[in-house]
């Protein structure tokens, strides 16, 4: 956190003076660490054997905040009598189909409601269902059976208690190489500040999602944060540390081709051939919960593209919204472009070439299209890949024959542009421009609505059916100055949404409606525009209203600043204990208050028990504060909605050199995979060759340099800081290996070999798993070929397995082999490549088996 | 001139040199057991004051690459990696892990010969003997390079603590100022606030300032040798801002103010570092009778001096230079002397 996110660590800085302990697991040594009360190192991508540990941990010991915890969550919720679990199966659940390497997840579900599993996973998969469920919970029936005593076998907290008894101190210590003392140390001081009086909080950031199991990384971690009541509390939660400015911003007004505004799903052309259809899929007629409204969102939504156009009687142009038809993700992106699939891209703000897994792919994509057009502030590597990228010195790619014609467009800067940021907390920041952007540098909302614009023009003579979809679009936002800027305030003010024949801003989604009455651009921004005010722009000092700061920019849905909050009362309304006292039940007054805006019905009393047969919000008891999720409870459980189990488990990362010691399943057996010669993977046990890349090798970010260094290589004073690619190994490798301080090494995969400058630095020591030592290298992600500091890019090794949820790719854990001196160059490269691929057993396939486990063998715990 | 180059206690060096009723006087404390090594102060300070940039080189001194203050660079915050404990630590990193002996003082001297091109005279350059470095990051067991047993099979010298000190240094504004005694253009000057401040266009670059400097602060650019180093944002201040480093210092590891105030701040935060077990701190340059008379900028630091590279009993160089000016004094009196007596004798 200190390194990625130094402004943000004040925060943590400021705990800490209050007396906070800060824990910071990391397989290095980093600033965090500095700072830190105590350091886990752990072996990269054994996350969940340690967090199952702590569950393990809590329950064994009975620490768990009982109350909260039969209350709020599912833990009384009784499953299916079909469900079986990894420790019956080996590391599968019931359910699995080894052919599709998906589940059928009928036997998930709670007990009678087998039906609601019978989904198509292998869509869900292909389209990245699972991002829809960023704001809610997926489907679930509300009315599920319950043993409030916690004793039935079937029972959730049952389940959870034999699926993590294996868990131990000892076995962590065998899998992340972490000794006992110092598991129990973290399990002790997590257990013990948590309670009524107190909450622990966890934070990650974006590495945590880089891996197969990444989705299931997170729900570990709320797993526990639920077992010990620190969700929807003060202090507590699940902190995703984000990658960028406004990444939150981006799924929220989705860049991503799975979603649409407010995470409504985009439709899939068999799945949701009509509107109802589709409006159906999202709100689950009889489902309990807010989605219960989302005809209207849709409805709103549609309005707001294409205004008079969008009536009832046409389904509000529902037939012009794109359709998916499979995976249409980054990575199936560039291999149809190596495939030749794909003509044209555009690049906005974003350097695949050095900032995404499996450069070489990467590259080879753009180098195949027939027009590429980046808009960057800077000429960065995926604008020059054609002459100067790695291929060019192997020979792979020659200038003169590259066919891609490439446009780069100079982009205004944050400073240059007014807009919003919206931050991890939801928080939706209003910015202005601070200084015109230079020469002809324009930011994206003018590059988007002229170009927009003069399309339109293009097709305005059109008689094609299909061109009324850009036709019909309202197009209209005011524009300014000399360069017809648009007004980027018209643009949130259409997002928060308006009554149509009045053009009165919305103050909150209540009032949307589904008949066509209201426009609005995304519904959970619905009220940042409330009262015509743009409330993103506050700026009332903290030190001028309460601790929680309402009037400090406007944060989704209703301002609310802690989602759940419900939960920071007692399942009575009652605050847990004064010290955590946040949102309460006034029985006076008969409505929810507190220091912020409640997350539940105003006046919806603790009591309250929906009517037989209640459906949407109607049917959230009094004290199920988990109100966008299908049951109104957290989930220790996830019947539906993740791919890869209802449980978090562990699996090894599709690269690594150790065998699984909890099960013989190895990885994650529904993570997706493209099977290639051209996306080969390392191989790993119980397959042979894995001692051909025998190193673990992770990356992240340095304080200095920003994300793919597009920002910061190019800036003399951030350049200057930290001028060099390089690995960080520990001296117990460089001796074993030869490798000397500032000297250099080279460091290889199936894919790729880089050389980068050695640090032997102390903050990084080998691990001791199964009687192993394992060695881990670090290499910052930071470094390619242009800005004032160039170095080789450590994304070229890594190859593209992905987690099956949102198809982001495994960048953060991998194995390498890493050897002294400089590479070899040229041609000859390419030849050490195929030697180390021939070595690994890997020159033409096979790819490593998805499933390793034949159901026969018994494993000793 | 006599007053100003002989501690004795709190002086207010504004009204010493003649502001009839000065502010204040400002400075810097630099909290390093806050500091997260962000390096946003050398961005901010650049920013702000037009500094040139320095060397593009892996210096390979831990996240350190900037070296030392130049005049290229007025904040350069270090960072030392050592096999030791911090007292905030409730447990060590790498305990139970198959360590072997630490090399953080091998790599120290190995970065030690790495130079940079800062652009500038002394500059970073290539230290002559690296041994030292690697004494000041070993501290009192140094064992030379690491070991060649295979990793996991000693027991013996297994390195299990780790700590990373971070600390941004900067100008000290002495309250006895070598470099002002010695400016022969008054270019160097004691600003109402009371800290030193060059002005370039009056610099001619001698270049005296740099050795009379106790910290080995001020440094020359290459080419038109002028001196440069921290104005503690003289400009800021007049415009009643925060200097641009602790402006923009995200932990409040620096922080500016009155320097009474900071003192008592410093004070306090020393006493809650002892009760929560941090008993290695304490401050450094914040006492007045110390041989500058006490800094603008002063520290809370996390061990000895020395291991930051700050000297333990800084001297203001020209203390002694009064008591050198009477002895020369009195010889060149004696020689004079001497020689007139030899030539009245001789005339006589």
């Amino acid at each position: 956190m200190a390194e990625a996110h130094p402004v943000g660590f004040q925060w943590a800085m400021e705990a800490k003076a209050r007396g906070a302990k800060i824990f910071h697991v990391d397989p290095r040594f980093t600033r965090t660490s500095a700072l830190a009360s105590a350091h886990v190192p752990i072996r990269a991508g054994t996350d969940i054997a340690f967090l199952g540990g702590i569950v393990n941990y809590i329950l064994r010991n009975e620490l768990d905040f009982r109350e909260y915890v039969i209350a709020y969550t599912n833990a009384a919720t009784i499953v299916s009598e079909d469900f079986r679990d990894t420790e019956e199966l080996d590391g599968l659940f019931s359910g699995y189909d080894a052919e599709k390497t998906s589940y059928d997840q009928q036997s998930w579900q709670y007990q009678g409601q087998e039906e609601a599993g019978r989904r198509d996973t292998v869509t869900e998969r292909e389209t990245a269902a699972g991002l829809g469920y960023e704001s809610h919970g997926p489907p679930i029936s509300g009315q599920a059976r319950r043993d409030e005593t916690l004793q039935h076998p079937r029972c959730v907290y049952q389940i959870l208690k034999r699926h993590y008894a294996r868990y131990t101190p000892e076995m962590v210590e065998r899998v992340c190489g972490i000794a006992r003392e110092k598991f129990e140390e973290v399990a002790r001081a997590w257990t013990e500040n948590s309670g009524r009086d107190r909450t622990t909080m966890l934070v990650y950031s974006v590495g945590w999602t880089q891996h197969t199991v990444g989705v299931q990384y997170i729900r570990t971690g709320a797993i526990i944060q639920l077992l010990l009541g620190n969700v929807g509390r003060p202090g507590g939660g699940v902190l995703a540390l984000r990658g960028h400015a406004s990444i939150q911003g981006s799924t929220d007004i989705p860049t991503l081709f799975d979603l649409l505004p407010g995470y409504l799903p985009k439709p899939h052309h068999a799945s949701h051939p009509t509107f109802d259809e589709w409006v159906d899929s999202i709100r689950r007629p009889g489902q309990k919960g807010f989605w219960g409204n989302a005809r209207s969102y849709a409805v709103n939504l549609l309005k707001a593209y294409w205004g008079d156009a969008a009536t009832p009687e046409n389904d509000f142009c529902y037939g012009y919204l794109p359709r998916m038809t499979g995976d249409h993700g980054h990575y199936q992106t560039v291999f149809d472009m190596i495939d030749g699939k794909v003509k044209g891209y555009f690049l906005v703000g974003q350097n695949p070439a050095v900032g995404s897994a499996h450069g070489r792919a990467q590259r080879r994509g753009l180098a195949n299209l027939d027009w590429l057009v980046v808009r960057d502030l800077f000429m960065i590597e995926s604008a020059t890949f054609w002459k100067d990228g790695p291929e060019v010195e192997t020979g792979e790619l020659a200038p003169d024959r590259c066919r891609t014609e490439v446009f780069f467009l100079p982009a205004a800067s944050h400073v240059e542009k007014e807009g919003t940021f919206t931050q991890t907390q939801r928080l939706v920041q209003w910015r202005e421009k601070a200084v015109e952007p230079p020469g002809d540098c324009r930011s994206e909302l003018w590059f988007f609505y002229h170009l927009g614009r003069i399309i339109r023009q293009k097709l305005a003579a059109s008689p094609s059916p299909r061109d009324q979809a850009v036709l019909d679009l309202t197009w209209d936002y005011p524009t300014s100055g000399p360069h017809d800027e648009p007004c980027a305030e018209a643009v949130l003010r259409e997002i928060n949404g308006y009554e149509v024949a009045t053009g009165r801003p919305l103050s909150s989604f209540t009032e949307m409606t589904a008949d066509g009455a209201t426009a609005g651009g995304c519904w959970i921004y619905c009220g940042v525009f409330a009262d015509g005010v743009n409330q993103a722009a506050r700026r009332k000092p903290g030190r001028e209203q309460s601790w929680v700061a309402p009037e400090w920019g406007w944060a989704w849905p209703a301002n609310r600043r802690l989602l759940y909050n419900r939960a920071s009362a007692d399942p009575q309304g009652r605050p847990w204990s004064e010290r955590k006292r946040y949102v309460w039940w006034d029985e006076e007054s008969g409505e929810w208050t507190g220091h912020d805006v409640p997350d539940f019905e105003k006046t919806k009393p603790p009591s309250y028990r929906p009517p037989d047969g209640a459906t949407g919000v109607a049917a959230l008891a009094g004290d199920d504060p988990f109100i966008m999720q299908g049951d109104g409870k957290g989930w220790l459980f996830a019947p539906t909605g993740v791919l890869d189990g209802p449980l978090p488990t562990h699996y090894e990362p599709a690269e690594s050199p150790v065998r699984n010691p909890l099960y013989d399943q190895q990885a994650s057996p529904a993570r997706k995979t493209y099977q290639r010669p051209d996306n080969p993977i390392n191989p790993s046990p119980p397959g042979p060759h894995s001692q051909v890349f025998p190193y673990v090798f992770t990356t992240a970010r340095l304080t200095e340099h920003h994300t793919a260094g597009g920002m910061s290589r190019t800036v003399r004073y951030l350049a200057e800081l930290q001028p060099e690619m390089f690995v960080e190994v520990s001296p117990e490798l460089a001796v074993q290996l030869g490798l000397t301080h500032l000297g250099w090494a080279h460091v290889v995969t199936a894919r790729a070999v880089i050389e980068a400058r050695v640090l032997v630095t102390d903050r990084l020591s080998p691990l001791r798993v199964e009687g192993r030592v394992i060695h881990q290298v670090w290499l910052p992600y930071h470094y390619g070929g242009t800005g004032l500091v160039r170095g080789e890019s450590v994304n070229d090794l890594f190859g593209a397995v992905l987690d099956p949820h949102v198809l982001i790719q495994e960048s953060k854990v991998g194995t390498c082999d890493i050897r002294p001196g400089r590479r070899p160059t040229g041609p000859a490269l390419l030849d050490f490549l195929a030697d180390y691929r021939r070595r690994a057993g890997i020159t033409d396939g096979p790819y490593p088996p998805i499933v390793t486990t034949d159901g026969s063998t018994n494993r000793e715990a | 001139m006599v007053d100003s180059i002989h501690p004795s206690g709190a002086v207010d060096p504004a009204r010493q040199v003649g502001y009839p009723d000065p502010p204040p006087r400002m400075g810097f404390f630099t909290d390093t057991s806050l500091c997260i090594g962000c390096k946003a102060c050398e961005v901010a300070c650049k920013e702000w004051n037009l500094v040139p940039g320095s060397g593009l080189d892996l210096l390979g001194m831990s996240y350190d690459n900037t070296g030392a203050l130049t005049a290229n660079s007025w904040r350069h915050v270090a960072f030392v990696e050592q096999p030791r404990p911090v007292g905030w630590q409730i447990t060590a990193p790498f305990a139970e892990t198959p360590t072997g002996p630490p090399v953080s003082p091998a790599t120290a001297e190995v970065a030690a010969g790495a130079g940079s091109d800062s652009g500038t005279r002394p500059g970073v350059p290539p230290g002559p003997d690296p041994a030292p470095a690697g004494a000041m990051a070993d501290g009192s067991q140094f064992l030379g390079m690491p070991g060649t047993d295979l990793p996991g099979r000693r027991d013996r010298d297994a390195r299990s603590d780790m700590r990373w000190l971070m600390m941004s240094d900067v100008c000290k504004h002495c309250t006895h100022a070598a470099c002002l005694d010695v400016c022969p253009t008054g270019s160097l000057f004691r600003t109402e606030y009371g800290t030193v401040v060059i002005q370039e266009d009056i610099c001619n670059g001698c270049g005296y300032c740099i050795p009379a400097c106790p910290y080995g602060v001020i440094d020359q650019r290459r080419g038109d040798g002028r001196a440069w180093k921290c104005t503690l944002c003289y400009d800021r201040l007049k415009a009643g801002k925060t200097p641009a480093c602790a402006q923009a210092c995200p932990t409040e590891s620096i922080q500016y103010g009155r320097l009474d105030d900071l003192r008592e701040r410093a004070q306090r935060r020393l006493e809650e570092l002892h009760a929560a077990e941090v008993p290695e701190a304490r401050l450094y340059g914040h006492d007045s009778n110390d041989g500058v008379g006490g800094n603008g900028a002063f520290f809370l630091l996390l061990d000895e001096p020395e291991v930051y590279g700050l000297p333990p009993d800084p001297v203001v160089t020209t203390r002694d230079l009064p008591r050198m000016w009477r002895r020369a004094a009195v010889a060149a009196l004696t020689m004079a002397g001497a020689a007139l007596a030899a030539f009245v004798w001789r005339t006589s």
